[in-house]
Order: C-alpha cells, then sequence, then structure tokens
C-alpha cells in the first residue's frame, strides 16, 4: 500500500485527492494544511465582502471529503523535506511518503516600502483570514488605498466598495488589469468600477508611507485609514528549493507534474508547468490551472500515466454584471468588434485561434476556449463564422453528430 | 446512463424546446405566466449552420471540464449528472468560459444556468424531448 503526502490545502490538493483515487482506492493519504479548515474557494474571498457567500457556502468541497477518500488531515507547517529518508517534517512528526505533493501555493508579495510599518491597518488580500479580518476594520467612514489594480486589487475593490467611504487604486501600470488586458478593454472595466466610485491612479507608485498618508512617486499625496496590498503573489517554492530541486519562478515541473526530485510532485500556484498558448513554461496561478494540475499529480502518484499538455491561461473576471472573459495568447491578426456594451477581440495566428478577450456578449465563450486548447485548424469560412457568434456550426453536420448524439 | 441526445436531421428549428425548457425551470405551473413579455433563460438553444439547424444543451461529459475549473465549487458531477448548485455559484461564469459546447449560461445577477434533465424540476423528464414535436432531442441510453 502506498503512502501518499500532500503538502498545502488548496485547490490543487483536492485535485490531487480525486485524481490519486481515481487509480488508487486504498493507498493512505495524508494532507499537511497550514490553514486551519478544510479546502475552501479563495477566488470567493471578494463576494464574501459583498455579502454574495459566507464561510460556510464557500467550503470547496462537501464535509465528508476527506474522510470519504481516506484522507488523514494534519494541521501545521511542513518545515522540510528529507529526500533521502522520504519524509516531510511537520512539527514534531516526520511523515513517511512513497510520493509526495507540494502544494503549498503562493504569498502576497510585500514590497520594501518605506514607512510601511507606520501603518497600522495593512491587509494582504488573499486567505479568508484576510477577508474577515478586511470586513472586522472598514466601516461606512473608511478610506481605503488598495496598491495594485490586477485581480486581486480590483475583485477586493469591487467586495467593499459600498461599504466604505472611498477606495483608492494605485498601480504602477497604466492600465487596470494589465496581465490579461489590452489598454482599450482594461479602460472599460475600470469604468465599471469608477462608476461605483473607485477611483484610481495609474502609472504611479507610493514613494513612502507616513502613517496615514501615502507620498506617490509623482509628488501626488492619498489619505487613507486601510492599507490593503495587493501588489502580486510569490510561487511558495522553498520545501524543494532547500533540498536542490529544480526552481524557477515557481518549482519546475514536467508534464506529468514531476519535480526535478524523485517521487516529489508539485502543482498549482507554486508550480511552474507548460503554458501551451506561449509554448514555454510559466506560473499559471489560475484556480482551473491548480486542478488540471493537482489532478495528473494524484494519477501519476499512485501510479497511472497522465500528461497535460495542454494548459493555458483562463480568466473569468467581472465587477457589477460587466463580464470579461479571457483565454490563450494575444498573437496574430486580431479581430476586433466594439460596441457600446462591450468589446470582442479574436487573436488568429496562421489558421488557429490563438487567444480572446471578450468583455460584455460572453455568451458560448467556451468554444472559442475549445478551439485555442484543441489547436483547431480553421478555415477562413470558418473563421468568418466565428467571427460571428461562436457556435458549433464550424465543426460540419459529421463531427458535430458525434458531440450531440454521442456520450462524450 | 440515460442524457439528451440530438439528431439534427429531424431538427425544424422551431425553437419549441426553449420555451418547454424555459417553462420547467421557472417554477410557474401557468406556460403563459412563466414566458410571457419576459426575456427566457432556457438552457438548451438552438444554432443554425445554413439551412441546418440543431439543439445543443449540457453533454454531461465523462470528464467535465466545468466541474474542474469551477470556483466556487457549485458545480459537480452526481451519478453522472452535472449539477449546479445556485447556492454556492458567484456567478463569475468560468464555467461559461471553459464549456466546449457553450452549453452553460450566463444568467444576469444569478448563478449560472446549465440542463440538468429536469430531474430537479417537476417537469421530471426532459422538458425539451418531451416537447419536441418531431423527435429531433431523445432521452436515451447511448
Amino acid at each position: 500500500m502506498k503512502n501518499f503526502v500532500i503538502v498545502g490545502g488548496g485547490v490543487a490538493s483536492v485535485a490531487a485527492i480525486e485524481g490519486i483515487r481515481s487509480v488508487d482506492k486504498t493507498g493512505k493519504i495524508y494532507l499537511v494544511s497550514g490553514e486551519n479548515k478544510p479546502t475552501y474557494c479563495r477566488p470567493l474571498i471578494s463576494y464574501y465582502l459583498q455579502g454574495l457567500t459566507d464561510f460556510e457556502k464557500m467550503k470547496y468541497r462537501p464535509d465528508g471529503f476527506y474522510a470519504e477518500n481516506g484522507v488523514e488531515l494534519v494541521f501545521g507547517k511542513a518545515e522540510s523535506i528529507d529526500k533521502d529518508k522520504k519524509t516531510v517534517k511537520v512539527g514534531e512528526k516526520n511523515l513517511p511518503y512513497d510520493k509526495l505533493l507540494v502544494a503549498t501555493g503562493s504569498t502576497p508579495f510585500v514590497p520594501p516600502f518605506n514607512g510601511l510599518e507606520s501603518v497600522e491597518k495593512k491587509f494582504s488580500f488573499m486567505t479568508e483570514d484576510d477577508a474577515q479580518a478586511i470586513d472586522n476594520a472598514i466601516d461606512g467612514n473608511s478610506r481605503v488605498l488598495i496598491i495594485g489594480a490586477g485581480l486581486i486589487g480590483l475583485k477586493c475593490a469591487e467586495g467593499i466598495a459600498e461599504r466604505v467611504k472611498e477606495i483608492t487604486v494605485v498601480d504602477l501600470a497604466t492600465r487596470v488589469l494589465s496581465s490579461i488586458l489590452d489598454a482599450d478593454c482594461a479602460a472599460f472595466m475600470q469604468r465599471a468600477l469608477e462608476e461605483h466610485g473607485v477611483s484610481f491612479i495609474l502609472g504611479d507608485s507610493v514613494a513612502a508611507f507616513d502613517k496615514n498618508v501615502a507620498t506617490l512617486a509623482s509628488g501626488k499625496t492619498v489619505d487613507f485609514d486601510i492599507l490593503i496590498l495587493a501588489v502580486g503573489v510569490r510561487a511558495n517554492t522553498s520545501l524543494v528549493k532547500d533540498i536542490g530541486g529544480a526552481v524557477n519562478r515557481g518549482i519546475t515541473v514536467d508534464d506529468k507534474m514531476q519535480t526535478s526530485v524523485n517521487d516529489i510532485y508539485a502543482a498549482g500556484d507554486c508550480a511552474e508547468g507548460y503554458d501551451a498558448s506561449i509554448k514555454g513554461s510559466r506560473v499559471l496561478a489560475i484556480l482551473p490551472s491548480a486542478y488540471f494540475q493537482g489532478f495528473t499529480a494524484g494519477v501519476n502518484m499512485a501510479g497511472g500515466d497522465k500528461s497535460l499538455t495542454d494548459d493555458m491561461p483562463v480568466n473569468a473576471i467581472g465587477f457589477y454584471g460587466l463580464h470579461s472573459l479571457t483565454a490563450g495568447a494575444y498573437i496574430g491578426d486580431t479581430y476586433e468588434e466594439k460596441t457600446e456594451s462591450g468589446i470582442k477581440r479574436l487573436f488568429f495566428d496562421g489558421d488557429r485561434l490563438a487567444g480572446f478577450i471578450i468583455i460584455g456578449e460572453i455568451k458560448n465563450a467556451g468554444i472559442y476556449t475549445y478551439l485555442i486548447k484543441e489547436k483547431i485548424s480553421l478555415s477562413e469560412e470558418d473563421k468568418e463564422k466565428l467571427k460571428k457568434s461562436p457556435t458549433l456550426a464550424i465543426f460540419g453536420s459529421e463531427i458535430r453528430a458525434k458531440k450531440l448524439g454521442g456520450v462524450v | 446512463m440515460k442524457r439528451v441526445y440530438v439528431d439534427e436531421k429531424w431538427c425544424l428549428g422551431c425553437h419549441l424546446c426553449e420555451y418547454n425548457c424555459a417553462f420547467a425551470n421557472s417554477g410557474e405551473t401557468n406556460m403563459v405566466k412563466a414566458l410571457k413579455d419576459k426575456e427566457i433563460c432556457p438552457r438548451i438553444r438552438i444554432e443554425e449552420d445554413g439551412k441546418i439547424t440543431y439543439a445543443v444543451s449540457c453533454r454531461h461529459c465523462e470528464d467535465p471540464v466545468c466541474v474542474k475549473c469551477c470556483i466556487s465549487g457549485a458545480l459537480s458531477k452526481q451519478d453522472g449528472v452535472v449539477k449546479i448548485d445556485e447556492n454556492k455559484c458567484v456567478g463569475c461564469f468560468t464555467c461559461v468560459l471553459v464549456c466546449p459546447y457553450g452549453a452553460v449560461s450566463p444568467a444576469e445577477g444569478h448563478a449560472a444556468l446549465k440542463c440538468e434533465l429536469c430531474l430537479e424540476n417537476a417537469c421530471g423528464f426532459p422538458a425539451c424531448v418531451k416537447g419536441c414535436p418531431n423527435k429531433a432531442i431523445v432521452y436515451e441510453e447511448r
């Protein structure tokens, strides 16, 4: 009987458990989690602040999940790996493994701002504890300063905008959501937040904090009561790095999710796997990738054979009912459709769809995602059909008969 | 397990399946009250490829990508049926972004909508199948 140890209690760990159990029904699984609770949905913490969900509903799996899958939860911090003895040290315990998964996630990155220590109320925005702390700290008179106009910073802004006096978002980038949107599309999403009272100072950064005042590089000052740092995250790689495993921006893994160290796998935000859209390795710190990677790792750890070769960035983000869906790489020829209420950008690289950005009319966008992922060759006629709308029309009767008339 | 299957050869493009679906999932007992003057949100849709028409709804995939990508744990597969827990869904629409069939619909200010084979509503049997006048949509084992 195999002994599996999983370090980290996020989505990748649940996926790994499901992956292991799809192959091996009996092996012992230890799950080491630093948060003293079952896996919950971290991307939902902004919805929690909006009052749209609660911690009970945010549980990622039903209550019986660990027991039904024969998982023993070990709450604590995994301090180190002994790769020769094949054990993981957690407090006084040394957990033995045949196969180990490192799914340690990431940690908010806090730049060394001058005077940051003088700020009394400062928060990150990643965990339920962070959300709870912010929930407790804000009131109708709060002036909130958010550093970072990425996915995390802006969802936080949406989460609290109706509950505080004012919000200012500062980012060095000249547009919001710069990792997933180009300037035009970013302006669209920015406007949705501005209409709800969120102010932006872009292309600027904090030079220094002095208690409740931030002085920016431009010389502007922002008064605030609450500071939220959402600059970015760093992969938690030290467990593998400390034993000489290959680490780049994340823990280096192959398409089986195997690290450079025997019998050790990595998945989720801590791992740097293959991004098919750029044909290179990249940390894909998004939930779908955490699931795909974790599941792939689990299957392989349990003796199965699964490769992950088609992973790529996909992002769904919305503010106040305006939704943006993006996928793949923004390369090649651009087709654009712009209206009052939305934008559609399709990126064709030769005969293939390489990526898209859609804001507003998002119906059926998954068909585009499928075409990118499966690298489907498109005729000029197909492209014209796709520009109009994403439907199964491009597949033709024969393939469609299999899709709609068969088990898929 | 039984699924909804579509044969485009018999589809008339009448859109009745869309109306029957919207009615079955409306919670109303009167079709007029359920649908009149409302923007209907069916979980099945008619598409066109030239002169050919066909209905598309959830395939209840063997390995459903929407379940794997769901950020809220609202989508799950139970006894072969891909279900959505409306209480857990926050309407992020990652499922809309990844469904290869376009079979999950975004609904304004609401959880995503998808076919659950009418097993959860008063119909108890796929309403699209029941109402299809030319048997282009069937519910059977394959």
